[in-house]
């Protein structure tokens, strides 16, 4: 397992010009129907076909009792396999036969049901190989494909299209991930879960992440590690190319040896696999929505090349906590150069905090904060910024819109230039980080609390995500600035 | 099954991989004791060393920052009459005290998933309640070993800190790239401790203390 796959092996499963479901049910609660019919939703466009044993149509996709009656002339590169664990080795090889060259099987009663299981799915394996064929699963909740509309699960949501890239070792974890996909609106290449990783493993799924063009960021659930150094080298070449954010559950099983020695005592808990991380430059995240949130800025954000942190805020207490927050960090808040505070001071009334975090504190005008977003940002000492405050406005237009004098006339023209405004401030950030080559975040609670709002909802617009703090984008940043600064250190950036 | 190296041994060891070492003398009375400690120059400290003693402090088998002869002759005699018989063969060790308020824990460990990875920490006899630790794969880089440097939340430490200088980095990272060399070379060796890496005055780390675990 620990050799690694062709990542054009992956084509098949990821990009398959046609697709059998075996085991497609009538009954809508089952997953065999499930998985037909989320497949036939979300956009897929090659060919899909299905086996049940009953025959006749489903979905209206006529069914055949069995692989041999395929049509001649069906393309299918991916078997999705619904049918039991006994019938599978039967199945597979009439699949190879027709020319299928990866299987996903969310089949249970593999070696997470005992031994005889654990036998099964040696068998398996074994035959995958003999036939040719990319084994996916056992016991897996499925596979998306944003770029072909591939939708070939049955539990999870479907995701937006994007630049992360999902493999993990609990299905419900991929349905977390694509979930918080779809609130933020940054979406997702490609998602597999890996089940039993029988025959291909996390490790196996990022090296194909690695080499795909619509990948930017991997993000991974992984709990137990078969072989932890052919993880270390593997990930660490991963983490070469792109940046990989794990997730991790349970403590990992280290020597805690009853020795003589403190260095085993002390390396006891996940101590080891934190350092290990470190020297891999591998994004460890400490909770679900850390590793959505790091994951969401990788795919979004240039990386920033130094630490040094600017914090452009509409409120003062904003900027205070969020300064706070860098304090803790490896981030640094940036001392405002004499020549940024002086060109600040020619836009801004003085009663502005003169200093970092720059709070505008309500002195600004109709153009204020886009000039002051480009201003701070494309400064030489500034590395990445962050910036409060958007949505401020359009939240006032929502209470013009839900009060009772709506509509009116001027309610309305001042509703749409508080939106208006608002979607201009996401704009700007999002053109000069593009401009510069350098992350510029933005945070407000708005992105969970009122999504419609028209400040996340602009963020998203320019394809970027609307962090639900300003604590989040800062440990989000951090995590930009370790995965960065590994490399400048390293020679690699 | 492993055993233990003796602590004379287990500095050696380390010495040959060139990580600084305390200068110590091994002998077998008090008297020679006395006379080791008279040509080291006082004050000294003084252990009980044997390969099967492994916890010293916790047994009171060191005596630290004797300044005459006659304190390091009872000294040894006591630690002498303190030997178990499943000590085995002991001998008395003389080093001269190292002055410096700062210790540091470094070591090797064979994790079970990971092979063998280096420590630093920070050390003492609380080294394990604190476990303020970091670790890496060996083999480390230079920069592995800055970092994980950098990991350690006790950084005030490595500072310059009541009157002693700041860490000398470039020995310490010497000290981690030995001890990667080491575990890289030597499969049969289990685990290292050298606790404490005492950084002394200078910030130059010195081994007081190690013990090395081998295959038997």
């Amino acid at each position: 397992m620990s050799s690694s796959i062709p990542p054009e092996r992956f084509r098949a499963l990821f990009e398959p010009r046609g697709v059998l479901v075996a085991g497609v049910s009538n009954h809508p609660a089952k997953f065999g129907f499930v998985a037909l019919h989320n497949l036939l939703t979300q956009g897929y466009e090659g060919q899909v076909f299905g086996t049940n044993l009953e025959g006749g149509e489903v979905l209206g996709i006529p069914m055949v009792r069995s692989v041999d009656e395929l049509p001649a002339d069906a393309e299918i590169d991916l078997v999705f396999v619904c049918t039991p664990a006994s019938t599978n080795e039967e199945l597979l090889r009439a699949c190879a036969a027709r020319g299928v060259t990866a299987a996903f099987v969310t089949s249970a009663g593999y070696a997470e049901a005992g031994d005889d299981g654990r036998r099964a799915e040696g068998r398996l394996v074994a035959l995958a190989d003999e036939l040719g064929i990319l084994l996916a699963g056992p016991n897996g909740q499925g596979v998306v494909s944003t770029p072909v509309g591939l939708c070939a699960q049955i539990v999870a949501p479907y995701p937006p299209r994007g630049a992360i890239a999902i493999a993990s070792q609990s299905g419900n974890f991929v349905s977390s991930f694509q979930n918080y996909a779809r609130a933020a609106g940054v979406g997702v290449s490609r998602a597999v879960s890996a089940g039993n990783a029988a025959a291909v493993g996390v490790p196996d799924y990022l090296e194909y992440f690695a080499t795909d063009a619509e990948t930017r960021v991997s993000l991974v659930y992984v709990e137990g590690i078969v072989d932890g150094r052919a993880f270390f080298d593997r990930a660490r070449e991963v983490a070469r190319s792109k940046p990989l954010v794990v997730l991790k559950g349970g403590t990992t099983e280290s020597g805690r040896r009853a020795a003589a020695s403190h260095t085993g005592a002390l390396a006891a808990d996940d101590a080891v696999f934190d350092g290990m991380c470190r020297q891999a430059n591998i994004t460890r995240a400490a909770s679900v929505e850390a590793a959505f949130d790091a994951a969401a800025a990788f795919a979004t954000q240039p990386l920033p090349r130094g630490p040094r942190v600017a914090v452009v805020t509409t409120a003062g207490g904003w900027g205070v906590v969020t300064a706070d927050t860098i304090a803790r960090s490896e981030l640094e808040l940036l001392a405002l150069p004499d020549d940024l505070r002086a060109a600040i001071d020619e836009r801004l009334p003085p009663r502005w905090s003169r200093n970092n975090p720059i709070d505008l504190a309500g002195g600004e005008t109709r153009d204020t904060i886009p000039e002051l977003l480009d201003l701070v940002t494309r400064h030489p000492e500034v590395d990445a910024v962050v910036y409060l405050g958007v949505g401020i406005q359009s939240n006032q237009a929502r209470l013009l819109r839900d009060g009772r004098f709506w509509p009116n006339e001027s309610l309305e023209r001042i509703v749409a230039y508080h939106e208006r405004q608002d979607a201009r401030f996401a704009q700007a950030a999002a053109d000069v980080s593009e401009a510069t080559g350098k992350p510029v975040l933005t945070a407000t609670e708005l992105a969970v609390a009122d999504p419609d709002n028209a400040g996340p909802r602009a963020v998203r617009a320019t394809g970027r995500y609307c962090f639900p703090s300003a604590q989040r984008a800062v440990d989000a940043l951090e995590h930009l600035w370790r995965y960065s600064r590994h490399r400048i250190r390293r020679g690699l950036a | 099954m492993s055993r233990t190296l003796s602590e004379p041994e287990s500095k050696a060891l380390l010495a040959s991989y060139g990580i600084p070492c305390v200068a110590e003398r091994i002998v077998s009375d008090a008297g020679a004791a006395a006379a080791a400690a008279s040509e080291l120059g006082y004050p000294v400290v003084v252990k009980l060393a044997g390969g099967a003693i492994t916890h010293k402090t916790e047994r009171g088998l060191v005596r630290l920052d004797l300044a005459t002869a006659e304190e390091v002759t009872a000294a040894a005699t006591e630690l002498l009459a303190a030997a178990r018989p499943e000590d085995g063969e002991v001998s008395v060790l003389v080093a001269p005290m190292i002055r410096g308020i700062r210790e540091l824990i470094v070591g090797v460990h064979r994790d079970p998933q990971f092979g063998a990875c280096v420590m630093v920490g920070i050390g003492g006899v609380l080294a394990e309640a604190i476990a303020d630790v970091a670790f890496r794969l060996a083999p480390i880089s230079d920069i592995d070993a800055e970092e994980m440097i950098a990991d350690l939340a006790g950084q005030a430490l490595l500072g310059s800190v009541r009157g002693q200088a700041a860490a000398d980095m470039t020995s310490l990272v010497g000290v981690l790239r030995a001890l990667s060399r080491l575990a890289d070379e030597r499969d049969d060796v289990v685990s290292i401790d050298v606790n404490p890496l005492l950084l002394d005055m200078h910030g130059a780390p010195i081994a007081l203390d190690a013990l090395v675990e081998t295959a038997a």
